[in-house]
């Protein structure tokens, strides 16, 4: 027999009844209506939830996809084709899925700025920043595998530029990238592969990598457009003064966002779904061809940056180390800056400065991926290069001495 | 038996079992592992593959495949051999001592018999298909271009024997595969050249 107490209605028995069993309500309050996070967030504070939009997207059309596709050299491109022109809606599904990918990276790149204007990555929350490193890693390797599935020959050759990366490692290069493939060269098995991994292994990693990652947020409390500790100002209801709780007064401020986005978001899948032969690039098109490479070779957009890097040595293993380095030196970037204050509204002008000369190098680099290497180009990608690893390099010198503001002790707001 | 010995005995237990299924999981690892490796189908594909070269003509491209790679097949001519020995290129490997090729093959011209060239098509950088650019002086590649192939993924160089330029990112010359001449007009890509011949 039920020893449920509750004289509420048949709604709160049911509750009840579960929560003796699971810790549902105690888990809402966790997480949602006793998350107190601070009053003055502004709109760099919306891509968090709108990378879980995105991914949510990813996973239902990704489903609905493999439903169509068939892994298999001789199938892949005529499968995508059939979901673009047979299957009912499936062009929608398709496109949903494209565009998807350049909007997390979008969306990403976006998230990942914020933590660097506001000081997001420093103590306490130095793991939330790892865990979320790894979560965008984990997001490239996503991006590479799924590109090689509607084998085009984009596919084939980015994923050949891509995996050849390997053999650049001294000694073990060249088993290594022959174990990546499985064959001697990039085949129906690495097709074969890459789906296995693309849809099951990555996936089934990133969401249990997001789950840590709001965990890791929610034990922190979220930092704010002040970089103030809110949970060291508390009421005498051991409520943060200057918080609020994450429902109803975030997730109403996280929903007028998610409209906004998901109306460009059509507006791209409906309008523009290749964008101009960013988000599809027009060589991929034809079908894979092992015997004959593009003109033009470039990876999709969000990779850009550090292909230009790789592109700017003139050293098949300097160009690499220095890609890869592009990306580990993001994962140590708590510990390179040593200034106490968080928010770049009290930071120093040197700060100031070298974001915005990191802002505009990467952008750049991006700029430069797309472009053939050539000439003035590969000059300008050198020199964007040394900006880039000089704003990680010389943080540690910069930051050390930097003139800071007084930082309040409550969150402001800025009309 | 006292309380110390009784830890010291559970320390002892809780490392050898964690060693032993240490071991356990490093070995289940190895056929997962294992797995990516090439099958055994992959292998055997890798078949040598026969090319007739009676209707090459002297400058022309022959363009084969093998173990699913591009493989060039090059007639050069005297004025193209002529080329190669006059280059003043700097090269970054001229005598092909840190490049990929069978012992018969590490000449100048990087071949059995000067005028037939046999090279894997894939560019040592990251593997992109070279083009064949034998136009002198191009516009794009400049006054001082005799000749030779030129990478589009990432602006490689090499010459009419395939060696690369110094300064560009490809780190040694274009592999040449194993073959051999079965007899004057009909290469066996994938086979050795035997002391024979």
């Amino acid at each position: 027999m039920s020893n449920v107490k509750s004289n509420g209605g048949r709604g709160e028995q049911l509750l009840a009844w579960i929560d003796e069993r699971f810790p549902l309500s105690k888990m809402i309050k966790e997480h949602a209506t006793e998350y107190y996070a601070s009053k003055n967030f502004n709109f760099w504070y919306v891509f968090g939830v709108l990378a879980m939009v995105v991914l949510i997207i990813q996973l239902i059309t990704g489903i609905f996809l493999t439903m169509n596709y068939k892994p298999s050299a001789d199938d892949a491109f005529a499968s995508v084709e059939y979901i673009m022109r047979d299957v009912q809606w499936g062009w929608l599904i398709r496109y949903m899925h494209s565009t998807g990918a350049s909007a997390f990276f979008i969306v990403i790149y976006l998230h990942m700025f914020r933590a660097m204007l506001y000081g997001s990555y420093k103590k306490p929350r130095e793991l939330l920043w790892l865990i979320g490193m790894v979560i965008y890693v984990a997001l490239m390797a996503e991006g590479f595998l799924g590109y090689l599935l509607p084998w085009g020959q984009m596919s084939y050759w980015g994923a050949q530029v891509i995996i050849s990366l390997f053999g650049a490692i001294p000694y073990v290069g060249d088993p290594l990238v022959e174990w990546i493939r499985g064959d001697f060269f990039i085949s129906d098995i690495t097709l074969n592969r890459f789906f296995a991994l693309h849809v099951i292994a990555v996936p089934l990693a990133l969401c249990m990598l997001v789950i840590m990652h709001i965990l890791a947020l929610h034990e922190t409390g979220s930092n704010n457009p002040d970089g103030i500790e809110i949970k060291n100002n508390k009421g005498p209801d051991g409520i943060p003064v200057d918080g609020v709780a994450f429902h109803p007064y975030l997730t109403a401020k996280d929903l007028v966002a998610i409209n906004i986005f998901l109306i460009a978001f059509c507006s791209v899948v409906f309008f523009a779904p290749e964008m101009g032969g960013y988000f599809l690039e027009h060589a991929n098109f034809e079908p894979a061809n092992s015997l004959k490479t593009p003109e033009h070779i470039a990876p999709v957009w969000y990779f850009t940056p550090f292909y230009a890097i790789l592109r700017a040595v003139p050293d098949k293993l300097g160009g690499v180390v220095l890609m890869g380095g592009a990306i580990v030196v993001l994962f140590f970037l708590p510990w390179l800056d040593r200034c106490e204050v968080k928010s770049i509204r009290y930071r120093g002008w040197t700060y100031k400065f070298a974001l915005a000369c990191f802002a505009v190098s990467f952008l750049a680099l991006g700029w430069l991926g797309l472009l053939p290497a050539e000439g003035v180009y590969t000059l300008l990608a050198r020199i964007f290069t040394i900006i880039y690893f000089g704003f990680f390099l010389l943080m540690p010198f910069y930051t050390a001495r930097e003139k800071t503001k007084p930082v309040p002790d409550r969150v402001v707001y800025h009309k | 038996m006292s309380a110390d010995e009784g830890l010291s005995r559970r320390h002892f237990l809780a490392v050898a079992t964690s060693v032993t299924g240490g071991v356990g999981i490093a070995l289940t690892a190895v056929p997962f592992l294992s797995s990516w490796k090439p099958s055994a189908r992959a292998q055997a594909a890798g078949a040598p593959v026969e090319v007739d070269i009676s209707k090459l003509e002297s400058g022309a491209l022959l363009r084969v495949e093998w173990r699913g790679k591009p493989v060039w097949v090059l007639r050069r001519s005297q004025v193209m051999l002529d080329r190669i020995e006059d280059n003043t290129y700097d090269l970054r490997d001229p005598d092909s001592n840190d490049s990929d090729q069978p012992p018969y093959a590490k000449n100048e011209f990087r071949a059995i018999k000067p005028d037939v060239l046999v090279l894997i098509a894939n560019c040592t950088h990251l593997g992109c298909v070279p083009t064949d650019r034998f136009e002198v002086a191009p516009a794009d590649l400049g006054p001082n271009w005799v000749g030779g192939f030129f990478c589009p993924c990432h602006g490689s160089k090499f010459d009419l024997s395939g060696r690369v330029f110094a300064g560009v990112p490809a780190p040694t010359n274009l592999s040449v595969p194993q073959y051999r001449f079965a007899d004057d007009n009909l290469i066996i890509v994938g086979e050795n050249s035997g002391a024979a011949g």
